[in-house]
């Protein structure tokens, strides 16, 4: 028990003191992530879009695999790019792995599928609410886009933030491609699993602070931004 | 309809501002797109046939109001006239000279209005920008609309915070905004009180009253005799009576529209 407070304080001494290698960890933690996840917009929104409003053949089976690749193991998409990535595999000689561009991808991959199958749930729901009105107001098809995009921008942002916290939290994908180096690759999931497998726990708690902290903070933003922009709407 | 009773219910506006709205506007110089024919129209789906051959013409000057039970396809001839969907056979046909722009003279309200996650003025203004009319003449759009509707109060409100007959009197005034020479109105009073219900159909009035026609759906008998001039009766997707309000009301003629309005359930 005394141990724990021990740690407890020096995490605490650590977070507040601005520690600088707690600072460097925590800045390539969001660094990683908000890249995979902005990257994972740009795919999988407009995917999720087209999913919504076109009819192609094979449409319900992409619809079956994107939910199913929501679950997809993070440990299994670490494997498959470090395969990809490594010395031998067929993207080799790009030299990414054991380097932030690797966990990135890695990354992309795992919160792709998720912006995807809720965007294209969130464009449906629009779609039906608004189509015939837009319609019916003369609007052009990217005239109703903007118009959804636009007034579907909290749900957006949700979808979004929900794929960020996919990515900030897991650990399997970006410790098998990223290796874990000290001032290289490690992010505050994977120090927190090696530290507290050393046995230094004041580093792998300071970093908890922080991850719960980060966590807390968007899902605060996500309330707030709704809350001025729709009064008790919804 | 009495061309000779103005609104006297709207909250919000002087005696000035009611005359202001009541001449008829002449932003459709040149003809427009009535008359409406409609040839054996029939809407199939799922080889249920919902809609069937349907024809009737209607023209200026008198409101249509199309009245039958639920399922009896009201809603669904009112998309069709409207384009909202296509028809499995038959033809909905403009006669009049801007028929190559229909949509443009044409708007709707629905039973659940759509309002935009923007303030009420904003909702009226997107209209205006869609049908892509100059930035400068919106405002004053906006404004006369708003106090069409008697809604200049709230121009800053956020729209969906609008109590229901609100929101539908906003509904009302987007569309009086991009001054259609058609309006179609799918149950527009379907769930408000009867005081709400009162000052749409006020609003609707006036509509007429400058000009505009009325095509609307309802299943309110006493609300078909207060704005009515003629009375497309359906049933079961077909229309079985189509003819002047004071006619239709004195003797509907058919059996199933007789027991209609006599409130019996019709199967």
């Amino acid at each position: 028990m005394e141990e724990i407070r021990a740690a407890a304080v020096t995490a605490l001494n650590m977070v507040l003191g601005f520690d600088a290698s707690l600072a460097e960890i925590v800045l390539l933690s969001l660094q990683v992530s908000l890249t995979a996840v902005a990257l994972a917009t740009l795919i999988g929104l407009p995917l999720g879009a087209a999913i919504a409003i076109t009819r192609f053949p094979g449409r319900r089976f992409l619809m079956i695999l994107m939910s199913a690749l929501m679950g997809l193991p993070p440990v299994v998409v670490g494997l498959t790019v470090y395969l990809l990535l490594s010395r031998s595999g067929p993207l080799g000689e790009f030299g990414l792995l054991f380097r932030p561009t690797a966990m990135v991808i890695a990354q992309c991959i795992l919160v792709t599928p998720i912006i995807a199958a809720l965007s294209r749930q969130v464009f449906r729901d629009l779609c039906e609410e608004y189509q015939e009105q837009l319609r019916s107001l003369g609007a052009s098809r990217i005239q109703a886009l903007r118009t959804l995009l636009w007034e579907g921008r909290n749900r957006f942002l949700t979808v979004v933030l929900a794929g960020f916290g996919r990515a900030v939290a897991e650990v399997g994908a970006v410790l098998i491609v990223g290796g874990n180096i000290a001032g290289e690759t490690r992010v505050m999931t994977t120090t927190i699993v090696l530290e507290t497998a050393r046995g230094d726990l004041a580093l792998a708690l300071a970093l908890g602070f922080v991850l719960i902290f980060i966590v807390l903070m968007i899902n605060a933003a996500v309330y707030i931004t709704k809350d001025s922009s729709e009064p008790f709407a919804d | 309809m009495q061309l000779s009773t103005l609104p006297k219910t709207l909250p919000n506006r002087s005696p000035t501002e009611i005359s202001s709205i009541a001449e008829p506007r002449g932003l459709r110089a040149g003809g427009g797109i009535l008359p409406l024919r409609i040839e054996g129209l029939s809407f199939h789906r799922d080889g249920q046939a919902l809609l069937e051959g349907v024809s009737c013409c209607l023209d200026h000057g008198r409101s249509t109001v199309v009245l039958g039970p639920n399922g009896a396809g009201k809603s669904l001839f009112l998309r069709l006239c409207h384009g909202l969907l296509a028809p499995s056979s038959g033809r909905i046909k403009w006669l009049g000279p801007a028929a190559v722009r229909a949509q443009a003279y044409q708007a709707m309200v629905f039973q659940r209005p759509v309002l935009l996650r923007r303030s009420v003025a904003a909702n009226i203004d997107y209209a205006l920008g869609i049908q892509g009319i100059d930035r400068a003449v919106r405002e004053s759009r906006v404004t006369q609309a708003l106090m069409m509707a008697g809604l200049k109060r709230l121009a800053g409100r956020y729209a969906r915070t609008l109590s229901g007959g609100e929101q539908q009197r906003l509904a009302l005034a987007r569309a009086w905004a991009v001054d259609p020479e058609v309006l179609f109105l799918d149950e527009p009073t379907a769930n408000l009180d009867p005081a709400t219900t009162r000052a749409v159909e006020d609003v609707i009035r006036i509509f007429h009253n400058t000009g505009t026609k009325i095509i609307m759906t309802t299943h309110d008998l006493g609300q078909a005799r207060r704005l009515a001039d003629e009375v497309l009766f359906l049933h079961r997707g077909r229309l079985l009576a189509h003819a002047p309000a004071p006619d239709f009301f004195a003797d509907p003629i058919h059996p199933d529209a007789k027991a209609f309005l006599k409130g019996d359930l019709l199967w």
